[in-house]
């Protein structure tokens, strides 16, 4: 198979499924209404509440959904072979993750812009709330350790990445400073700002930074790790628009350009995959397809991370209720792309099928690793860079997309932190928090191994938390369509699917993990699995009421809306 | 003097475009962060507000003599930042907001 007819079938599916499919569910399914007034508009207050621009809102939902996940996850699965990878990643955009970003948009839109932690308390039960909480704690946590691990990883096995990757963090405290303190204009300063993180790439592809061994007393892994942490930590403890703003926004416009050469280098190039469609001949200790395939890869084909940005800041932002297809849907359609990238660049990227076999010869062997390998040999046959240069711009790329999302999770969990110590009355500090998160995490990352190793054994785990949160996504859009008597079977398929694979991959896995005496990973999976459980029982429970009692009335939304108790 | 003419309309286009262009930019650029501004902002104000009624609140301040004609000017905002500060009521006597 050639990767570009690989790649046009897969546009072929995004395509049809955001023109037909997706046209069905806004039409049929959420019925979306142009003239029912959005919380941006009934809302308004310049801050959170405010009508934006469909392709702006699109652009700000699609930066904030995509990260490393849609490759890292991919670049692991593709083990089985490419067409599992490649299937789930083009069905579950189609069936799956657009179905489930455009409902959870939909069911926050109808209920006042409230997120899902809260719409779980409203329609699963009062327990809801709480079984949000914890599941996002350890969601933000696999995270930040996971990623922090994959940076590691990238740092060392592409030095040329080492300038470009710290670099970067440069070229955003300047930019922070261009636009607020020197009010320079910001096309100019965006132009300014890619040019001089090109010229890092430039720069680290010509002086690759190698570690002594030891370094400080560490190895050059451990000392990775320990500096990762510490930048994190200042970061979250920064004011956002010294360093956050201007570094999410330069990794988004990364974000755009790097699809833009991977799939530019794809057309020109056209490689042959040699990878094999489907792999018998796994190596050893590699779990089985049925059921890890489809928690390996959660971003990319179904993700629950995407409800808490629908629900957290797009659905306060949405003009119109009927360019939730566009924002929703071809925003899950808009990773899907990343995904099916990652896909191409780890299983055409290798001259042989020996090669690739040699990349991948354990489970969480290839990974991001392999994609910078595979990518940049693409990129350098269909662009005519130099092989290195080629590796350093994607390795850049997702080192970036990486550290984007560990500082943004270090954060995010500093919240979650200060919000459980109010629940017990105690008022945690923002320094202290970001300590507290910085030691769980830590600890969780070291607890492999002093060099981080097997980190990305932490993966699966995440996968399998990130389907539950979908799980939960699912099961309130369910419960909203089977309480408006509306057809519930675009979101019950997904939801029992996403649930039994997520939950028959987390008994897999404790038997794994107790294989391994891997105590950590064992309880952390436990937990996992009384969540799943207790979602199960709370979601059935919910809609076995939705069903029997009477239908909801055809204003009901918009009464909610405007009584304002979100009731 | 045509030529000027006949590329006004399309000048002013695209020169609409680019503002257009622009504005989506600036708003790419501060959209997700609106809110933390805005409780920065707010902080900041309350801290302010704070500061100007200390001497109202009991609270010793040398330069009450200068600060007391920014007062009629808090007022408008005085309510709500008294609920934030955790009192129920108004704790100024010659402030009956609630």
């Amino acid at each position: 198979m050639n990767s570009l007819v690989l790649m046009l079938i897969g546009l072929a599916m995004f395509a049809g499924g955001y023109l037909l499919y997706s046209k069905f569910l806004a039409n049929r399914i959420y019925q979306l209404d142009a003239a029912y007034p959005t919380p941006a508009h009934e809302m308004e207050d310049g801050i959170d509440y405010v009508p934006t621009n469909k392709y702006v809102l699109w652009g700000h939902h699609f930066t904030s959904v995509a990260g490393a996940a849609p490759i890292v996850g991919p670049a692991i699965a593709v083990i089985w072979g490419w067409l599992p990878a490649f299937l789930w990643v083009t069905l579950g955009t189609v069936f799956f993750a657009g179905m489930h970003d455009l409902g959870s948009l939909w069911a926050s839109v109808r209920n006042r812009g409230q997120s899902m932690g809260l719409l779980s308390g409203r329609y699963i039960g009062p327990r809801g709330r709480n079984l949000f909480l914890v599941v996002i704690f350890l969601l933000l946590l696999m995270v930040i350790a996971a990623f922090t691990v994959v940076i590691k990883n990238l740092l060392i096995s592409t030095p040329s990445a080492v300038i470009p990757a710290w670099g970067a963090i440069v070229v955003a405290l300047i930019i922070g400073q261009m636009i607020y303190r020197w009010k320079m204009n910001l096309a100019l300063t965006t132009v300014i700002g890619v040019v001089a993180l090109y010229a890092l790439i430039l720069l680290g592809d010509a002086y690759p930074v190698e570690l002594s061994d030891p370094i400080l007393g560490m190895s050059p892994e451990t000392f990775w790790i320990v500096a990762l942490f510490l930048y994190a930590g200042i970061a979250s403890l920064l004011p956002v628009w010294v360093l956050l703003q201007p570094r999410d926004y330069i990794n988004g416009v990364q974000l755009f350009i790097g699809l833009g050469i991977l799939y530019g280098a794809v057309l020109l190039s056209a490689p042959e995959i040699v990878a094999p469609a489907y792999n018998s001949d796994v190596p050893d200790g590699t779990p089985g397809l049925v059921p890890l395939l489809f928690v390996t890869i959660a971003c990319g084909a179904i993700s629950g991370f995407h409800g808490m940005v629908s629900s957290g800041t797009s659905s306060k932002q949405l003009d119109s209720e009927s360019d939730a297809r566009f924002v929703g849907y071809f925003g899950a359609v808009g990773e899907g792309l990343l995904a099916l990238g990652a896909i191409m660049a780890t299983t055409a990227g290798f001259a042989t099928l020996a090669d690739w076999e040699a990349v991948y010869s354990a489970f969480g062997e290839g990974g991001v690793g392999a994609f910078v390998t595979g990518g940049g040999a693409i990129v350098e046959a269909g662009l005519g860079l130099p092989a290195s240069l080629s590796a350093t711009i994607l390795a850049t790329m997702a080192v970036l997309f990486a550290a984007t999302t560990m500082d943004t999770g270090v954060r995010l969990q500093r919240f979650v932190v200060q919000e459980a110590g109010d629940l017990f009355g105690w008022k945690i500090g923002k320094g202290v928090a970001t300590v507290v998160v910085l030691v769980v995490a830590m600890g969780l990352t070291f607890s492999q191994g002093a060099a981080g190793e097997g980190g990305l054994r932490i993966w699966p785990l995440f996968g399998t938390t990130n389907q539950l949160l979908a799980s939960l996504t699912l099961s309130i859009v369910a419960v909203m369509l089977l309480r408006k008597r509306r057809n519930p079977w675009p979101a019950l398929i997904p939801l029992a699917f996403v649930f039994v694979m997520s939950f028959y991959a987390a008994l897999v896995q404790l038997g794994d993990l107790q294989e391994a005496e891997d105590w950590l990973l064992l309880v952390l999976d436990v937990v996992i699995i009384v969540a799943a459980l207790w979602v199960a029982v709370e979601a059935l429970m919910a809609m076995n009421k939705a069903r029997t009692e009477p239908a909801e009335e055809a204003d009901a939304d918009l009464a909610g809306s405007s009584r304002g108790d979100g009731s | 003097m045509s030529d000027a003419s006949s590329s006004g309309p399309a000048g002013s286009r695209l020169r609409d475009r680019w503002s257009a262009f622009t504005a989506g930019l600036q708003e790419f650029y501060a959209g997700p962060y609106r809110r933390t501004f805005a409780r920065a902002q707010r902080d900041e104000d309350d801290l302010f507000m704070l500061v100007v009624l200390a001497d109202a609140l009991g609270v010793p301040d040398p330069a009450a003599y200068h600060s007391v004609e920014l007062v009629p000017a808090l007022y408008p905002e005085f309510h709500a930042w008294h609920r934030r500060a955790g009192l129920e009521r108004s704790p100024l006597e010659h402030v009956g907001c609630c």
